[in-house]
């Protein structure tokens, strides 16, 4: 399968291609230089048309794009503003030639039309603007399953050690010491966000803890699809540990799909259950700071992880251990101390070198590219495979 | 089979979702898929509400822990449901004015906590206990005082070292965390759409 991903690269340069330009002048209407052509990097069905006006004519009230297909009758597609310069006709027939001109109307007359302007919409079978993504992407997707295989065949991995995730057994085990349940609150965003998926994976992983040690784990959810995930996450984690008696349903539970109203939800259990150990994983917003000093003033030991930027600094003030953005990730792969998913980790790592390398590199290249000018050449070529469209 | 269809459901799935990403031509495939998500994620609505009266009817019969807050849940979802099915929701009606006078106050109240709470934080944050705390403390004292007047009443340039703070070391360090986590992103999901990571299966690792 990794093989996919260059052949993309291959066929997107072999089938690029283009609908086709056309573009006439016509000295003699408002509108000058019309040009039709197939919208890029499109699924077809699309033409855009661009178009340059008289600079010393009179502006009309209103401009009508009209559209005539293969030798069809003018059909009006849509009013234009005189000080209009593009617009995207869509929803068009692929491989059908579209032919257009625009009608400048003044007084309720209409004036004389554009030249015409003709294009085809077709298909594009890679999108140009994302090449240079899907390059990097072969190259770090390449890079994690090098590492994977590396770790399959027992090489041995140094992973640094992740304060956040060591404590997650102390963490459960305070709990059933104290007596009281573990909280987890994997987020406010549904199971399309990758840190919920995230958060669910680990998820598992403490429910197997809890499992062992006997300690009541209450997880409210915001979403009802990730309760529905949860409660079978946490069954299969009981099971495997061999104590699906000490699986509660219930306590995984639909709270609200409101933000604040779940932020108040779970502040709620908080202050009433007292939980000795919370959790907070996935994705949060402005609930995050609610939540954890919620925490921290019922004594609970917290462990809070989200790649939200913004809402990083809340949770390092407020909790005891922070997973900083890519560790969020890597929580799953950490615990689980499988040579296989620490490789995946490793990998990680390598990728994070190779952008470190092209960034300085980016650095290095724009600030000589101002005396150089092959430099500039490299810096714009860096900047154009770093871009997408 | 237990493990191999969800395998090769999520493989595929999540095949089509790059593909569609890089592939305009299938696109549409990638809609359909996040359409079909829309409709499951509507259905697990009346999933969602079905557990939170199920939880909420449970600890009222069976007299759990806190139960007296239980009838005011059931009571308030009742009558939201209610009222909207029986009046509809548009303006001026029983259901929008319990959302417009209930709801959104008791949402606003929540958020209005986050001023107290950033306070106590903040308190605890910026205590000068070591050399970095003691950093972060200057450069949050500086920042503040750079987006009131006062401060470039002060001196002129506090507003600007403020504004640098905030576009360079601040940026940058947004960036890097973005970045980390945009490459823990492409490994989690690498590990899940070719089925490295099975753990939410049920641990068959």
């Amino acid at each position: 399968m990794l093989f996919v991903l260059p052949l993309l690269v291959f066929a997107g340069v072999l089938f690029a291609q283009s609908g086709g330009v056309t573009s006439e002048e016509n000295s003699g209407s408002f509108v000058q230089s019309l040009t039709a052509e197939d919208a890029r990097n499109d699924a077809g069905g699309g033409i855009d048309l661009t178009w340059t006006v008289a600079a010393d004519a009179a502006l009309p009230d209103s401009m009508v794009l009209e559209r005539s297909c293969e030798g069809e009758d003018w059909a009006p597609v849509c009013t234009l503003a005189p000080i209009d310069s593009r617009k995207t006709d869509g929803e068009l027939e692929n491989g059908q030639e579209y032919s257009y001109r625009i009608v400048p109307w003044t007084d309720g007359t209409a004036g004389q039309p554009s030249a015409l302007a003709a294009a085809v919409p077709i298909k594009q079978w890679i999108n140009s603007g994302r090449i240079g993504m899907l390059i990097i992407l072969t190259i770090i997707s390449l890079v994690i399953f090098y590492y994977i295989e590396q770790g399959k065949r027992g090489k041995d991995l140094y992973i640094r050690r992740i304060a956040g995730l060591t404590a997650v057994e102390d963490a459960v085990g305070r709990a059933t010491e104290m007596g009281r349940p573990v909280l987890y609150i994997p987020g406010i965003m549904d199971m399309d966000d990758i840190q919920t998926i995230a958060s669910m994976v680990i998820l598992g992983r403490v429910a197997m803890k809890t499992a062992e040690y006997g300690s009541p784990l209450l997880v409210p959810t915001c979403r009802s699809v990730v309760m529905s995930v949860a409660q079978e996450i946490v069954k299969e984690s009981y099971l495997q540990v061999g104590r699906p008696d000490a699986y509660q349903r219930e306590s995984i539970n639909y709270i609200t799909d409101d933000q604040f109203g779940y932020a108040a939800g779970v502040d709620g259990i908080m202050v009433r259950q007292k939980p000795a150990a919370i959790f907070m994983l996935g994705t949060f917003y402005a609930e995050s700071l609610i939540l954890a000093e919620t925490g921290r003033s019922v004594g609970a030991i917290q462990i809070a992880g989200t790649a939200m930027p913004s809402q990083i600094p809340f949770f390092i003030a407020a909790c005891d251990y922070t997973l900083i953005g890519e560790e969020l990730f890597a929580a799953s792969a950490y615990l689980s101390k499988e040579p296989k998913l620490l490789g995946s980790l490793r990998g990680q790592d390598a990728a994070k070198l190779f952008f470190m390398v092209v960034i300085v590199l980016g650095v290095l290249t724009a600030t000589l590219g101002e005396a150089w000018a092959p430099a500039a050449k490299v810096a714009e070529f860096l900047k154009t495979i770093t871009s997408v469209e | 089979m237990r493990l191999a269809i969800p395998l090769m459901i999520t493989f595929v799935a999540g095949m089509i979702m790059i593909f569609q990403f890089f592939v305009p031509a299938t696109q549409s495939i990638g809609e359909t898929l996040q359409e079909w998500y829309m409709i499951v994620a509507s259905f697990a609505i009346f999933l969602g509400s079905v557990n939170l009266l199920y939880v909420h009817t449970h600890r009222i019969r069976f007299k759990g822990r806190n139960w007296k807050y239980s009838p005011v849940t059931i009571i308030g979802f009742a009558a939201m449901i209610i009222t909207g099915l029986v009046f509809g929701i548009e303006p001026g009606k029983p259901f929008d004015y319990m959302f417009t006078q209930m709801m959104v106050p008791m949402g606003a109240t929540m958020f209005s906590l986050l001023a107290f709470f950033v306070a106590s934080a903040a308190f605890r944050a910026f205590r000068a206990s070591n050399w970095r705390a003691t950093l972060l403390l200057i450069s949050a004292f500086v920042v503040m005082l750079g987006r009131v007047p006062i401060g470039a009443m002060i001196w002129g340039k506090i507003p600007l070292i403020s504004e640098w703070i905030m576009q360079y070391p601040n940026m940058a360090g947004q960036r890097a965390v973005m970045i980390g986590a945009a490459m823990g992103m492409v490994a989690t999901s690498l590990r899940m759409i070719f089925g490295i990571e099975r753990s939410y299966l049920g641990g068959a690792d």
